[in-house]
């Protein structure tokens, strides 16, 4: 894992680090089976074809899960997700690199909790933002014990 | 609403619809799941990977990633009337977390219909309904709450 992040060390503005993943049927069909969402659009190609779409699909909830890992992954096994909201607004399909991005809109301070709140997004290979949404994570000071 | 698009929407159905809750249901989290949840993703964190790293954090140990309680079971609030229209959307979620998911916990989940609203837009007359679902530990704490959004037209 990356270094822990400081709330100091945040500024408006701040793009956070990346995340580039690169879904696949078969992650469908684990995420199927670890989620329990079992509709056929997401792994059956006939099935899919036949409800209008160009193949499978990935679950919307896979990109809410992406999107959470952006930014548990910013926030360091120190900072805490506080809240994770995302729109559903375009597909996505396996065998294209998806990647979730963001940027610091806010940073602030609320009942003794040191915050940053974050517009992020998921993009496709041409770059349209699939899937928009907003994160607010607590983050540790430079002073704070372990 | 002045216009031509025929309503279905009333304020009475509004009404009976905001405040039906779901039967609660509980599931107990297995480490197992976490880990499995966590390789379905692909997200290699190793709180929720990896015991003897996370026993180092100061959680104490493994916890869940932000999303896993998709896989509790879940009874959804059911409206009290027939919607006529065939296609629903997801809209999206928003999350509020408060409290660490462990291994262990019995986290039960009871859904509520916290508004609906007609609306006419590109694809039509539509039927936005908004849903909370709140997650509770074995200690009667919320854990998390998670709203959504879904669209029927």
């Amino acid at each position: 894992m990356a270094e822990q992040v400081f709330w100091e060390d945040v500024t408006e503005g701040m793009e956070l680090p990346s995340l580039v993943k690169n879904p696949t049927t078969r992650q469908l069909v684990q995420y199927a089976g670890a989620s329990g969402d079992y509709y056929e659009i997401h792994y059956d190609k006939d099935y899919a074809i036949g409800n209008g779409l160009p193949g499978p699909i990935l679950h919307g909830a896979l990109k809410n899960a992406f999107l959470g890992q952006l930014m548990t992954d910013f926030a360091g096994a120190r900072g805490v997700l506080r809240r994770l909201s995302c729109q559903y607004r375009g597909m996505d399909v396996p065998g294209q690199t998806i990647t979730g991005r963001g940027t610091v809109t806010r940073k602030y301070q609320e009942n003794g909790q040191h915050l940053v709140d974050c517009e992020i997004w998921l993009e496709n290979p041409e770059g349209q933002k699939t899937t928009p949404g907003s994160a607010t994570v607590a983050l540790p000071l430079r002073g704070d014990a372990d | 609403m002045a216009g031509p698009e025929i309503s279905f929407l009333t304020e009475d159905m509004r009404q009976q619809a905001i405040g039906v809750e779901s039967p609660p249901l509980t599931t107990e989290v297995e480490k197992g799941a976490i880990i499995k949840f966590a390789e379905a993703i692909a997200d290699d964190n190793p709180l929720w990977n990896d015991e003897a790293s996370a026993r180092q954090s100061s959680y104490g140990g493994l916890v869940a990633p932000p999303t896993f309680l998709r896989s509790m079971r879940v009874a959804r609030a059911e409206l009290p009337f027939a919607v006529p229209f065939d296609r629903v959307l997801d809209g999206g979620s928003d999350w509020e977390y408060f409290e660490p998911v462990r291994p262990g916990d019995r986290i039960t989940a009871v859904d509520r219909i916290e508004d609906m609203q007609e609306r006419t837009g590109r694809m039509g007359l539509m039927v936005i309904t908004t849903t909370r679902l709140t997650y509770r530990n074995q200690f009667d704490e919320v854990v998390a709450t998670q709203t959504s959004t879904i669209i029927r037209y």
